[in-house]
């Protein structure tokens, strides 16, 4: 039988994951359920944001705090540009799933090529500083990430509900024609909200480089639980996908700590399944 | 007197310049048409950085045996192709490079998975298939593969025999020990001889776990060793697996008491804060006693420049770089001892000769072509990854620190 200690400790590490997995599924969780646009470049982004924050970091000497201030704004630009493609080729939900998922492709060449596939690690004099609280330690970077998290999801839902261009965005995704017929620029709105999903992955990128390993395969390691946290946290729902990603995340280092780490990844689809095959109503 | 002197002198002189003449003769640039080696390498994918090792030793190793006489007087040339780290792809290649591109001769890739799928097609083509990172010795059932690092036919068990002995020959012995794995076949595969070996001796093992090969988080593992707290930590790791439990832990201000590393990045573990007298095992360091060896200290030096060149973190020459020296090695000797470049031909030879390497006499005659196995245990010490074990194989001054 686990430890008192070592279950709390377990699930605190599950929650600072869980906070992780949010970052990375905010962006694919907006673009998703209100751009109806299925982006898997949105991990190719991240890795891209990650790796540039890397070699921000470890080349130029950039502190990952500025770093993030410099690649937000240009990945904002870059999502904006996307979309304008996604527009002139007229992508739609089923057809974004290839067209971004070729786009993954192109990235994880392109990191391969100016990177390598060496594995990277971004060492921080951070990277392994934590608080302790009574027997528990926090690890200080992934409660910065998790506190990041809450705080994107909170704004991103407050943006939806109270003001006028999240509401616009919301009819929009109920229905674009009677939206318009209203006064909507659709168009003009849905190219703000891709930017903001492109800056949502340089931020969740800064993070994946200062706790994780870099590798360009890595890309395909997020997609599967991402995936499952979007649609567990329901689509469009900023802090649906906040608490999917901490339920997952607690759930897998629960399942570590009391059964096996090897049972881990088995975890976020099997809450998937029970949730798709009960269908609560909040889903 | 003096006349004498000088006559002998000169007398000398002929003689050496002589026989530096002859011996100039027997290392005459190779020429005619190449004889062209065909293989794969994982260049791109999750084997890729240590599949760089291989390009970079196996470049050098072209080169030097071109330097002596080549293949049967002939140049070497080296068709290597890129099988993207996946086994299908290393199929595909090794079937072209018999078929399409009628190479003369094989090597072996990297890592166990594309060793295994190449091995099929060599089989099918009866050709001679040399490698040096096959994990699982037993697997290897072809009869004309032959391999190059002296891991021995069942590494499950040699392996954690040289780990244990050393350990056991510290003043305070590990009483207890926590076996931490990747699902990766040749680390759950040690891991599983490690937890046997350790049972049979007498240890309490405190925790075996196993994880899934990309396990990103750390975390809820880290919580597992620490509550376990066993005298001696063994990770059946890849990569930077090592450097992130090291990591986690230190998040949970958890040191462990004594670490062995499978297969870890080499680099990163030996400059990470976390990595100071970290275990692994290895074959061959570039450092005495092995610098005495023929061609190691022109191969380590060689290597170092290339492998800065090249960017890859850790530039001393390692096991995995010496292994695929060794394979050429073998197939030079193969070759030229034979005198001939039939395959079953130098098969027989192999099998009856062996073959002299940077890593001693390697012998073909046990269990699947292996030999007796040779491990050693190293050492991070100063940053810097040192033989410590056995202890006759440790440079001077150098031991076994165990805390």
């Amino acid at each position: 039988m686990p430890s008192l200690t070592l279950l709390g400790q377990s699930l605190i590490s599950g929650v600072m994951l869980g906070g992780l997995y949010a970052l990375v599924a905010l962006g694919l969780s907006l673009s998703w359920g209100l751009l109806r646009l299925v982006n898997l470049g949105h991990f190719a982004l991240a890795f891209l944001g990650a790796y540039l924050v890397y070699h921000l970091g470890t080349v130029w000497h950039v502190d990952p705090w500025w770093a993030v201030l410099i690649i937000v704004p240009v990945f904002f630009v870059f999502g904006m540009l996307q979309h304008w493609v996604f527009v002139v080729f007229r992508v739609t939900e089923l057809t974004s799933l290839l067209v971004t998922f070729g786009i993954s492709v192109i990235v994880e060449s392109i990191l391969q090529w100016i990177w390598t596939a060496d594995f990277r690690r971004y060492e921080t004099h951070y990277a392994g500083v934590s608080l302790k609280v009574g027997p528990f330690y926090v690890p200080w970077l992934e409660l910065v990430a998790l506190i990041v998290a809450v705080g994107l999801a909170w704004a991103s839902w407050a943006w939806l509900r109270w003001t006028y261009v999240g509401k616009a965005l919301r009819a929009t995704a109920e229905d674009a024609d009677i939206a318009a017929a209203f006064g909507i620029n659709h168009r003009l709105l849905s190219f703000l909200l891709s930017g903001v999903c492109a800056a949502y992955a340089a931020v969740a990128g800064a993070f994946i480089a200062l706790v994780s390993t870099l590798a360009p395969s890595q890309i395909w390691a997020w997609l599967g639980v991402v995936f499952a946290v979007v649609i567990i946290g329901r689509l469009g729902n900023p802090v649906g996908a906040l608490l999917a990603g901490i339920l997952i995340g607690a759930a897998e280092s629960l399942a570590m700590a009391v059964i096996s780490p090897a049972w881990a990844p088995v975890v976020s689809f099997t809450i998937l399944i029970v949730l798709l095959l009960w269908q609560p109503k909040w889903l | 007197m003096r006349t004498k002197s000088s006559r002998r002198f000169v007398l000398g002189g002929l003689a050496g310049v002589t026989s530096l003449a002859l011996s100039g003769v027997g290392r005459a640039a190779p020429s005619g048409t190449p004889v062209r080696v065909g293989s794969t390498l994982s260049l791109t994918g999750p084997l890729g950085q240590t599949a760089l090792v291989h390009k970079i030793a196996g470049e050098i190793a072209v080169e030097m045996i071109n330097k002596r006489n080549g293949f049967l007087g002939r140049p070497v040339e080296w068709v290597l192709l890129d099988d993207q780290s996946k086994p299908e792809v290393t199929r595909s290649l090794y079937e072209n490079l018999i078929t399409v591109d009628k190479v003369d001769l094989i090597q072996g890739p990297y890592a166990t998975a594309p060793i295994l799928a190449g091995m099929g097609v060599a089989q099918r083509y009866q050709k001679v298939y040399i490698q040096s990172s096959m994990g699982i010795p037993k697997n290897l059932t072809y009869d004309m593969a032959f391999p190059a690092t002296p891991f021995g036919p069942e590494p499950n068990k040699s392996y954690p025999k040289v780990l244990l002995d050393a350990m056991a020959s510290t003043k305070t012995p590990p009483k207890s020990i926590s076996v931490l794995t990747s699902k990766f076949p040749s680390a759950q595969f040690m891991a599983e001889g490690t937890r046997d070996e350790a049972k049979a001796r007498g240890l309490n093992v405190a925790l075996y776990l196993e994880y899934e090969f990309g396990t990103r988080d750390f975390g809820a593992i880290a919580a597992r060793v620490k509550d376990a707290n066993a005298d001696m930590l063994w990770l059946g790791a890849l990569g930077l697996d090592s450097n992130l439990l090291l990591e986690a832990l230190r998040k949970l201000d958890y040191v462990p008491k004594r670490h062995f590393h499978l297969y870890p990045a080499p680099g990163p573990l030996a400059v990470s804060p976390d990595g100071d007298l970290a275990l692994s095992s290895t074959f061959l360091e570039p450092a005495p006693p092995f610098t005495d060896r023929k061609d190691v200290p022109e191969l380590a030096a060689t290597y170092k420049e290339r492998a800065t060149k090249a960017n890859v973190p850790y530039t001393d020459l390692d096991a995995q770089g010496a292994g695929m020296y060794t394979q050429w090695q073998i197939l030079e000797q193969a070759v030229n001892g034979a005198k001939s470049l039939d395959d079953k031909v130098l098969a027989a030879w192999l099998k009856k000769n062996g073959a002299d390497t940077i890593y001693g006499k390697i012998d073909f005659n046990g269990p699947n072509n292996h030999g007796p196995a040779a491990q050693m245990v190293k050492q991070v010490q100063n940053k810097k990854w040192v033989v410590v074990w056995p202890a006759n194989f440790a440079p001077p001054g150098v031991k076994l620190i165990a805390p």
